[in-house]
């Protein structure tokens, strides 16, 4: 299964970027495989209006099933529970920390988008 | 003619200016409160209503049913207001712009219109003033269609000011589009050039004949003057900083009835705008 996490930078020990609309990079990783890749998502960053909703499209045409983030605003975060994308919250300082996280199952799950 | 009213920085006089032109104007004059957001004209003109017409705007409704997930809508919608998904099509109506694109895409017509208020443009009328003012609904995010319905309800046959929003981003160009001169109302300080230079790139970018009003005159420092001496500005009126005119303002009342000695000065603008534009 593939699972999205949002970095400042384009590799695991990049930090994790608390946002998710306007987060610089996607890390996809496939928990089977330990492959991974990165999204560029910086069209997002400056974006004037629809970062939220563009991020989240682009999350979705990953094949990722769940990401784990900071924060998630309402309208990303009703894209992609309308596609089935679960989201997880995360204060980790880095992608693999919070990869960590999520194996061991302690992140909470978002229920809603949180402000 | 049509005279707008805008600014760089928010603040520097656009709504003392309109009102009291409006008010010394001596013949049949439109004024259009175009600051949707905020209309404050009618604080200083006590105008007898006449109408309220409320504004739609028209957003797409999906219909799930008939809707297969397709994409073309997404791919056509250049403000995400619409995202076609695996568990079915969302719309974020805060996000569309009316142009009716998706509807015309949909292979399925699954997508029909519906009226979204977004708030009411009302006209009233004090002696030879007709007042237009737009008031967006509280919670709405876009201005520039209520300025347009505002604009809508300009008679051709009568002088109009607007009285334009500040900055120089969607709502004022919205205000400005059309018109055949704009005063740019600014106060002689560092902050007001910085902005009152956005101001003149976008009316330059937009071909609109202009001139500075700068008001408070007697803060601040030169640099006003010197820059638009160097850009061959004309600068049509300086309004000096008395503290008399910003409590009349406090208190709703029109510098001209209250202060008659700047009477002069406002007379002295609309001949100066009617000679600019040969009107």
């Amino acid at each position: 299964m593939k699972i999205l996490v949002t970095a400042s930078g384009n590799d695991l020990n990049a930090p994790l970027d608390s946002r998710f609309g306007r987060a610089a990079n996607f890390i996809i990783y496939d928990l089977d495989t330990d492959a991974w890749s990165v999204i560029d998502n910086r069209q997002n960053v400056n974006a004037a209006q629809g970062a939220g909703i563009q991020s989240a499209e682009t999350a979705v045409r990953s094949g990722a099933r769940c990401l784990v983030t900071g924060h998630c605003g309402p309208k990303a975060f009703k894209v992609l529970s309308t596609a089935g994308v679960r989201v997880f919250y995360s204060k980790a300082l880095t992608v693999s920390d919070a990869l960590k996280e999520y194996r061991a199952g302690t992140l909470a799950e978002a229920a809603s988008a949180e402000t | 003619m049509i005279l707008a009213i805008a600014s760089g920085k928010g603040g520097t006089g656009k709504t003392t200016v309109s009102v009291n032109m409006a008010r010394m104007f001596g013949a049949d004059i439109q004024l259009l409160d175009c600051d949707v957001e905020e209309p404050n004209d009618h604080l200083f003109l006590k105008a007898a209503a006449i109408s309220e017409e409320i504004v739609h705007v028209p957003v797409p409704q999906v219909n799930n049913t008939l809707c297969d997930g397709c994409g073309e809508c997404g791919r056509f919608c250049r403000f995400h207001a619409i995202v076609p998904s695996a568990g079915g099509t969302l719309v974020f109506s805060d996000m569309c712009h009316g142009c009716g694109g998706c509807m015309k895409v949909c292979p399925r017509k699954a997508i029909h219109e519906v009226d979204q208020r977004i708030g009411a443009v009302e006209t009233g009328r004090l002696d030879d003033i007709t007042l237009i003012k737009g008031r967006l609904d509280i919670g709405r995010a876009m201005a520039p269609p209520l300025i347009r319905a505002v604009k809508d309800r300009l008679r051709k046959d009568i002088p109009a000011i607007l009285d334009a929003p500040p900055g120089t981003s969607c709502p004022m160009i919205t205000t400005l589009q059309g018109a055949d001169y704009t005063l740019l109302v600014t106060e002689p300080t560092p902050f007001g050039l910085h902005d009152l230079k956005l101001a003149v790139d976008t009316v330059r970018t937009l071909r609109i004949p202009f001139g500075v009003v700068i008001n408070r005159s007697g803060i601040g420092d030169d640099r006003v003057r010197a820059y638009c001496r160097e850009e061959k500005i004309p600068v049509l009126l300086e309004i000096p900083d008395d503290r008399r005119i910003a409590e009349n303002c406090s208190e709703g009342k029109l510098v001209v009835d209250a202060l008659p000695e700047y009477r002069p000065f406002f007379q002295k603008l609309i001949r100066l705008v009617r000679d600019g534009t040969a009107c």
